[in-house]
């Protein structure tokens, strides 16, 4: 068992854990804890997966940007253990079940799935650095890249007209 | 790696964060659940971009097949930001006017 395994089973573990601890988590901070620590995990596959222009794009972006949105509104509206609203046992049951048989459907249908022989290619190949994604970023995918900057434009507009005081 | 272990480890993120959208009554944490899903779902697009890489690169050394999937996910994540900030207005708006981020005082769409 080589360093990649090991790294890729140490970063699978942390990923399920810390996503588990997100939804059981009690204190919304810690659930916004919790999903940073998924997010750090994740962008540690990227690079074991060689993408490192996304794995610091996750960090900066969902790790640095997003998730101190969510920090800074929950702090905002002051949530803690005692305001957290809670489900009664029975629905939460109901749920866990009908999430872990989709996990039981998903996983039965992709097992004999004929992709054993397939390998993702782990630590080399060079796709995933910026050089070649900008290229083909500018080029083949322009029109996309200035629409989104567009979608942009119009969310921040959005917030700023739903946020503010009527 | 073999693909199967990036689509596994996928399917159950992707599966944890469904159960925290079904189990959870915080509409942040509802929220915070679909972006686990979302990145779920990248970290499958970018192994299947390395993945379908390798299986061109036997042919040719120099392509560059795969790029497209992790574009995707980059449009992905732009996306979600885009996303998460209009919807944290809008929770902020909910708190604002029902003084909970509870989502059951929401289920018939009025008050």
């Amino acid at each position: 068992m080589g360093v990649t395994q090991i790294l890729f089973w140490f970063l699978s573990v942390v990923a399920i854990f810390s996503a588990l601890m997100v939804v059981t988590a009690k204190n919304p901070v810690y659930s916004v804890l919790w999903l940073i620590a998924t997010f750090f995990a994740i962008s540690g596959h990227y690079i074991l997966l060689n993408a490192q222009f996304l794995a610091i794009v996750n960090i900066i972006v969902y790790a640095g940007a997003i998730m101190v949105l969510f920090l800074f509104v929950i702090m905002l509206l002051n949530l803690n253990k005692e305001t957290e609203p809670q489900k009664n046992r029975w629905l939460k049951v109901a749920g866990a079940v009908a999430g872990g048989c989709l996990l039981l459907v998903l996983v039965a249908a992709l097992k004999d799935a004929d992709i054993k022989s397939q390998t993702a290619l782990v630590n080399t190949g060079n796709i995933g650095l910026i050089k070649n994604l900008g290229k083909e970023l500018f080029t083949t995918y322009v029109v996309p890249f200035e629409i989104s900057s567009i979608l942009f434009l119009s969310a921040m507009v959005g917030a700023v007209v739903i946020g503010k005081k009527e | 790696m073999p693909i199967n272990y990036y689509i596994f480890l996928s399917v159950a993120l992707f599966c944890i964060g469904i159960v925290g959208v079904l189990t959870r009554r915080n509409a942040i944490i509802v929220f915070m659940c679909i972006e686990l899903m979302l990145n779920a779902v990248n970290l499958l697009l970018v192994a299947f971009s390395k993945m379908h890489h390798m299986k061109a690169l036997a042919a040719d050394v120099a392509t560059t097949a795969g790029t497209d999937g992790q574009l995707f996910v980059f449009f992905i994540m732009v996306v979600a930001a885009a996303e998460v900030s209009v919807g944290l207005a809008i929770i902020v708006m909910m708190y604002r006017n029902i003084h909970s981020v509870d989502i059951n005082f929401l289920n018939r769409l009025k008050h």
